[in-house]
C-alpha cells in the first residue's frame, strides 16, 4: 500500500477533473456517483493503508511514497545544495488518523450534499470543488514535506474561497471569499518566513529530517522559537484564531454543506495537525507553546462570548467552532498534542453534525436562518431533533459522550500546566453549553415563532441527508470510546488514540504524571456538574420561560448589543487597516499616476519643444538655404543682366576688350 | 624703300579710328562706315606684307576680304532700312529690344 | 626719298585726316563723301604697293558699289532722324579701349616695328601689272574660297532684298 499512497489525494482530482471539464453535460446522478464515489474510494484506501500502518511494529509505523522530483537538486556552488523538492507522500499514526476523518466525514458530507444542493443548477460545480479541496486537503496531511503541505494548504485556502463564494453573483457571499481567502494569506506569509528560515538552517524542507535535527538539538533556541512562533501565525490564519479569525463568521454564507465539512471538520483543523506534526519543534521552545496555548484559551473563551448574542443559527455555530479551535490550540499549548488531535476528531464530529443538522432546518425551512423567526420545531422534524440532540450534548460534554471525554482530557491537561487556564478554559465550557441550549431552545423548543406560510411548508429532510446525519449522531455519541482516559479504566481498551498517536507526537518534559488521579476525577466530575447544570438551566430558560430570556437581554442590553456587534472587530480592522492600506494603495496609484504621466507628458512636452526648434530650423535654415539661393540667383541675375543693355555698341566694346584680352594673352604666352 | 612698320602703324591708325566711330557714332550708318575703315585697314595689313613677301596670297585674301565687305553693306543696310521702318530711328540708342 | 614714298605719306596722312572727318562729321552725306576719299586715297596706297588689280577692284567696289549704297539708304532715311551728340562719357570710354587696343597691338608688333636693313616695302616701278598674276592665283590655287565667295554674295543679296522689302 506504500507505493499507492499518491492514490489517496489524487482520486478526488480524477472526481475534479471528470466533473469539471464534462460534469455540466452528465445528469446529476452521474456527477453524484462521480463525486462520492472518488471520495469513497480514498476512504477504502485510506482504511487500507491505515490497517496496513496498524500491522507494522510499533515503532516503525512510518509509510512513505516518494512519487517523483517536483525540483530537482542542484549545486547552489561553496558547497552549499540548492532546494530539492520531492512529491513525497508520508502516513504515519498521525496523518492516518487525520484522512479517516477527512474522507470519512468528508463521504458524509457528500452524500448530505446530494440532498441540500438537489436543485441547485450549479450541482456539477459544487461537487468540482468540494472534491478539489479533498484532493488538496488529503495532500495536506499526508504531505512529507514542508512543500507538499503548502500545496495542500494553498490549495484548501482556494477551495475555501471558490466554495464560500459559490453563489458568486450574491455580493455578501463574494466578499467573504475575498475576506477568507486574504485574512488566509496573511497568515500564510508568516508561515513561509517560517518555512524558509526551517530550510535556510537545515537545508531540506521535509518533516522526518527536521524534526529529527530539532529533536538532536540543532538549530538555536531564538531560531526554532520564532519559527514556531511564524507557523503558529500561519495556522492562526488558516485555523481561525485571534487576530485573523474574522473570516470564519463570514464563511457561513457559502452552503451549509460547505461550512460542516471545510469550516468544521477539516480546513480549519489543518493549523492543529501542523503544530502537532512540528511538536518536537514546538517542545524545544517553551516561549512558543505558552503563546500558542494563551492564544488559544483567549480565542476559546473571546469567539464564546459573541456567540452568546448571535441569531443566525449558522452564525452561533461559527463562533463555536472558532472556540473549539481555541481548545485545541490550548490543548497543543499545554502539551497534550493527543488531546488536540482527539479533540479535532470529536469536533469534526459533532460539529459536523450540528451544521448539517442546521442545513436541514434551514432547507425545512427555506434558507431561514434567523433563530428569532424558528421556534417550535420538534414536532416538525423529529429525525432532525435527535440528532440534534445527540449533538448538542456531545459538544455540551455532557458525560460518556465524545465530547466529554476530550474536553476533559483538555481541561485536565490544562489544569496541570495552570489554574489559571484551566478556569478560562471551565468557564468557555461553560459558556458553551449555555449557547448551545439557547441555540436548542430557540430553534427547537416552545412555541413556534415561524410565520404562517413557512410552517405550512416546514418538511422533514430526505433520506440522502438523514442518514448521514444518523451516522454522525452515533459517531459523536461514541466517538470518544476511541481515546478513553486512563484514569476511567483506559488501559484495559482494545485501543486508545493517545497511545495509537504516540510515534508521531513529541512530549513535553512537564507533561503527565504530576496529578494525582484524585483530581482528575474531581475535575472531571466537576466539568460535567457544569455541564449539566448550565444545560438545565438553559432548558428551564429557554422551554419553559423563554420571556425571561427576552427580559435578561433587556436587562444586560449594553453588553448584550457588544456581544452582538462581535465587538466590532472586524469594524475596528476596518479602520486601522483597511482604510489604511487602501490610502496607501491610492497614495501608490496618485504617485504612479503623477511620475508615469509626468514623464509622458514630459516626453511629450520635450517632443513638442523639439518640433519647435525643428519648425525653426526648417523654417530659418533649410528653407533659408533654399530662399538664399534662389536670393543669390536672382540679385546676380539682376546685376548680371545689365550687362545686357540692349546697345549695340556696348556690346562692340565688349568685343573689343576682349580682343585686346587676347592680345595680352597671345603676347603672355609667346 | 618703305618700311614695313610704317605700313603697319598707318593701318594701325587706321583701324583705331574706325574702332573709334564705331563705338561711339549713334547713327547706325555711320557706324557702319567705321567698320568699312577697319576693313579697309586690314587689307592694307594683307597687301602691304604681300609686297613685302611676295606672296600674292595677301592680295587674293584682299579681293575676298572685298567681296564680303560688299555683301556685309548690303545686309546691314538693308537691315538698317527694315529697322528704320518699323522704329522709324536709326539711332543705335534707341534700338535696345533686347536690353534685358 | 624716293617718289612713291613721298606719295605714300601724302596719301596716307590725307586718308587719315578724311578717316577723322567720317567718324566726326555731324551729317552723314559729309561722312559718306570724306568716306569715298579715303577710299581713294587707299586705292593709292595700293597703286604704290604694286597691286593694280586690287586698287581697281577698291575704286569699283569700294567707292563705286558701297558707297552708292550709303548714300542711297542715307537719301531714304530723313535726315531728322539723325542723333544728337553722344555723350562725353561714351567717348572717353572709347578712347580709352582704343588706346588699349593700339597700345597692345604695338607692344605686341614692337619687334615687328625695328626697321630691320632688306625690309621694306619696295617702291613702285613702272611696267607690268599683276592682274594676270593675280588671275592665275585665284582660278587656280583659290577656285573654291572664289566660288564660295560668289555663293556669298548670291545669299547676301537674296538677304537684302528680303530684308529691305516693304511689307505688302
Amino acid at each position: 500500500m506504500t507505493a499507492y499512497l499518491w492514490l489517496i489525494p489524487v482520486l478526488p482530482v480524477i472526481g475534479f477533473l471528470i466533473n469539471g471539464l464534462i460534469g455540466r453535460r452528465l445528469p446529476k446522478r452521474a456527477v453524484a456517483g462521480v463525486a462520492c464515489g472518488v471520495v469513497l474510494a480514498s476512504f477504502v484506501l485510506s482504511a487500507l493503508a491505515v490497517t496496513e500502518l496498524a500491522g507494522m511494529p510499533e515503532d516503525q509505523r512510518y509509510m512513505e511514497n516518494r512519487v517523483a522530483t517536483w525540483v530537482p537538486a542542484v549545486d547552489a556552488g561553496g558547497g552549499q545544495k540548492g532546494l530539492a523538492v520531492d512529491w513525497l507522500f508520508t502516513l504515519d499514526p498521525l496523518s492516518a488518523v487525520m484522512i479517516l476523518i477527512v474522507t470519512g466525514v468528508g463521504f458524509l458530507i457528500h452524500v448530505y450534499s446530494i440532498g441540500y444542493m438537489g436543485e441547485d443548477p450549479g450541482f456539477w460545480r459544487y461537487f468540482t470543488y468540494l472534491n478539489l479541496f479533498m484532493a488538496m486537503m488529503l495532500t495536506l496531511v499526508l504531505g512529507g514535506s514542508f512543500a507538499v503541505m503548502f500545496v495542500g494548504w494553498e490549495g484548501v485556502g482556494l477551495c475555501s474561497y471558490l466554495l464560500i463564494g459559490y453563489f458568486y453573483w450574491k455580493p455578501d457571499c463574494a466578499d467573504a471569499g475575498r475576506k477568507a481567502f486574504i485574512t488566509n494569506r496573511i497568515g500564510d506569509l508568516a508561515f513561509v518566513i517560517g518555512t524558509l528560515t526551517l530550510f535556510a538552517w537545515f537545508g531540506t524542507l521535509e518533516f522526518r529530517p527536521i524534526l529529527q535535527a530539532v529533536t538532536a538539538g540543532q538549530g538555536p533556541a531564538w531560531v526554532l522559537t520564532a519559527v514556531a512562533i511564524c507557523l503558529f501565525i500561519g495556522a492562526c490564519g488558516k485555523s481561525a484564531q485571534i487576530p485573523l479569525y474574522v473570516w470564519l463568521p463570514d464563511a457561513m454564507a457559502g452552503p451549509t454543506p460547505v461550512s460542516a465539512l471545510i469550516h468544521a471538520a477539516t480546513m480549519v483543523t489543518a493549523g492543529v495537525y501542523m503544530v502537532c506534526r512540528l511538536s518536537p519543534l514546538y517542545v524545544m521552545s517553551p516561549t512558543a507553546l505558552t503563546i500558542v496555548a494563551v492564544t488559544g484559551a483567549a480565542t476559546a473563551l473571546f469567539a464564546a462570548t459573541i456567540g452568546l448574542a448571535q441569531n443566525d443559527i449558522k452564525k452561533v455555530l461559527a463562533y463555536s467552532t472558532v472556540s473549539q479551535l481555541g481548545y485545541m490550540f490550548l490543548a497543543a499549548g499545554v502539551g497534550a498534542f493527543s488531546g488536540a488531535i482527539f479533540h479535532l476528531m470529536t469536533h469534526a464530529f459533532f460539529k459536523a453534525l450540528l451544521f448539517l443538522g442546521s442545513g436541514a432546518v434551514i432547507h425545512a425551512l427555506h434558507h431561514e436562518q434567523d433563530m428569532m423567526k424558528m421556534g417550535g420545531l420538534k414536532k416538525h422534524l423529529p429525525t432532525t431533533y435527535k440528532v440534534f440532540f445527540c449533538g448538542w450534548i456531545a459538544i455540551s460534554g455532557f458525560p460518556f459522550t465524545s465530547g466529554f471525554f476530550s474536553k476533559d482530557e483538555i481541561l485536565w491537561r490544562a489544569f496541570q500546566w495552570s489554574p489559571v487556564i484551566w478556569a478560562v478554559a471551565a468557564f468557555t465550557a461553560v459558556l458553551t453549553a449555555f449557547y448551545m441550549t439557547r441555540l436548542m431552545g430557540l430553534t427547537f423548543w416552545g412555541r413556534t415563532r415561524m410565520d404562517h406560510h413557512t410552517e405550512e411548508h416546514v418538511h422533514e429532510v430526505p433520506g440522502v441527508m438523514k442518514r448521514p446525519l444518523i451516522t454522525l449522531a452515533v459517531l459523536a455519541l461514541l466517538g470518544g470510546f476511541l481515546s478513553v482516559p486512563a484514569a476511567l479504566g483506559g488501559h484495559w481498551m482494545p485501543f486508545t488514540l493517545e497511545h495509537w498517536l504516540e510515534p508521531s507526537l513529541a512530549h513535553p518534559e512537564h507533561a503527565e504524571g504530576h496529578g494525582s488521579a484524585a483530581a482528575e476525577y474531581g475535575l472531571m466530575f466537576l466539568s460535567s456538574a457544569l455541564a449539566m447544570l448550565t444545560m438545565w438551566f438553559g432548558y428551564n430558560l429557554y422551554h419553559k420561560t423563554p420571556e425571561k430570556a427576552a427580559a435578561w437581554k433587556q436587562r444586560f442590553a449594553g453588553i448584550y448589543e457588544v456581544l452582538k456587534n462581535k465587538y466590532w472587530v472586524d469594524e475596528l480592522y476596518d479602520a486601522v487597516v483597511i482604510q489604511n492600506f487602501y490610502r496607501l494603495c491610492r497614495a501608490a496609484y496618485s504617485l504612479d499616476v503623477r511620475v508615469v504621466d509626468g514623464l509622458v507628458h514630459l516626453v511629450r512636452n520635450l517632443t513638442i519643444g523639439f518640433s519647435y526648434l525643428s519648425v525653426f530650423w526648417d523654417t530659418w535654415v533649410v528653407d533659408g538655404l533654399v530662399n538664399l539661393t534662389g536670393r543669390t540667383i536672382r540679385t546676380s541675375s539682376g546685376a548680371l543682366r545689365k550687362v545686357q543693355t540692349g546697345f549695340i555698341q556696348s556690346y562692340a566694346s565688349a568685343m573689343v576688350f576682349g580682343m585686346f584680352v587676347l592680345i595680352c594673352l597671345y603676347m603672355y604666352v609667346s | 624703300m618703305i618700311p614695313t612698320s610704317h605700313m603697319l602703324v598707318f593701318s594701325l591708325i587706321l583701324f583705331t579710328i574706325g574702332m573709334v566711330g564705331v563705338l561711339t557714332r549713334r547713327n547706325a550708318i555711320i557706324v557702319m562706315m567705321g567698320i568699312e575703315l577697319m576693313l579697309n585697314s586690314a587689307n592694307i595689313n594683307f597687301i602691304a606684307f604681300s609686297r613685302q613677301l611676295g606672296d600674292l596670297a595677301g592680295q587674293v585674301f584682299s579681293i575676298f576680304t572685298i567681296v564680303v565687305a560688299a555683301g556685309e553693306v548690303a545686309v546691314g543696310l538693308a537691315i538698317i532700312l527694315a529697322l528704320y521702318r518699323n522704329k522709324d530711328t536709326i539711332n543705335v540708342d534707341e534700338v535696345n529690344i533686347m536690353k534685358g | 626719298m624716293a617718289p612713291s614714298a613721298i606719295v605714300f605719306y601724302m596719301l596716307a596722312s590725307m586718308c587719315v585726316v578724311s578717316a577723322l572727318m567720317v567718324v566726326t562729321r555731324r551729317n552723314p552725306i559729309h561722312a559718306a563723301l570724306f568716306l569715298v576719299l579715303a577710299f581713294f586715297c587707299v586705292a593709292g596706297i595700293y597703286v604704290v604697293l604694286s597691286a593694280e588689280f586690287l586698287a581697281a577692284v577698291q575704286v569699283l567696289v569700294y567707292a563705286g558699289g558701297i558707297m552708292v549704297l550709303f548714300l542711297f539708304v542715307i537719301m531714304l532715311v530723313p535726315l531728322d532722324a539723325g542723333p544728337a551728340r553722344p555723350p562725353a562719357r561714351h567717348i572717353a570710354g572709347s578712347l580709352l579701349l582704343a588706346g588699349l587696343v593700339a597700345g597692345s597691338l604695338i607692344t605686341f608688333f614692337w619687334n615687328a616695328l625695328e626697321t630691320r636693313p632688306g625690309e621694306g616695302v619696295e617702291p613702285l616701278t613702272a611696267g607690268g601689272g599683276n592682274i594676270e598674276t593675280v588671275g592665275m592665283e585665284l582660278y587656280q590655287r583659290y577656285l573654291l574660297p572664289f566660288e564660295i565667295a560668289s555663293v556669298l554674295l548670291l545669299v547676301a543679296m537674296v538677304g537684302a532684298v528680303v530684308l529691305a522689302r516693304k511689307k505688302t
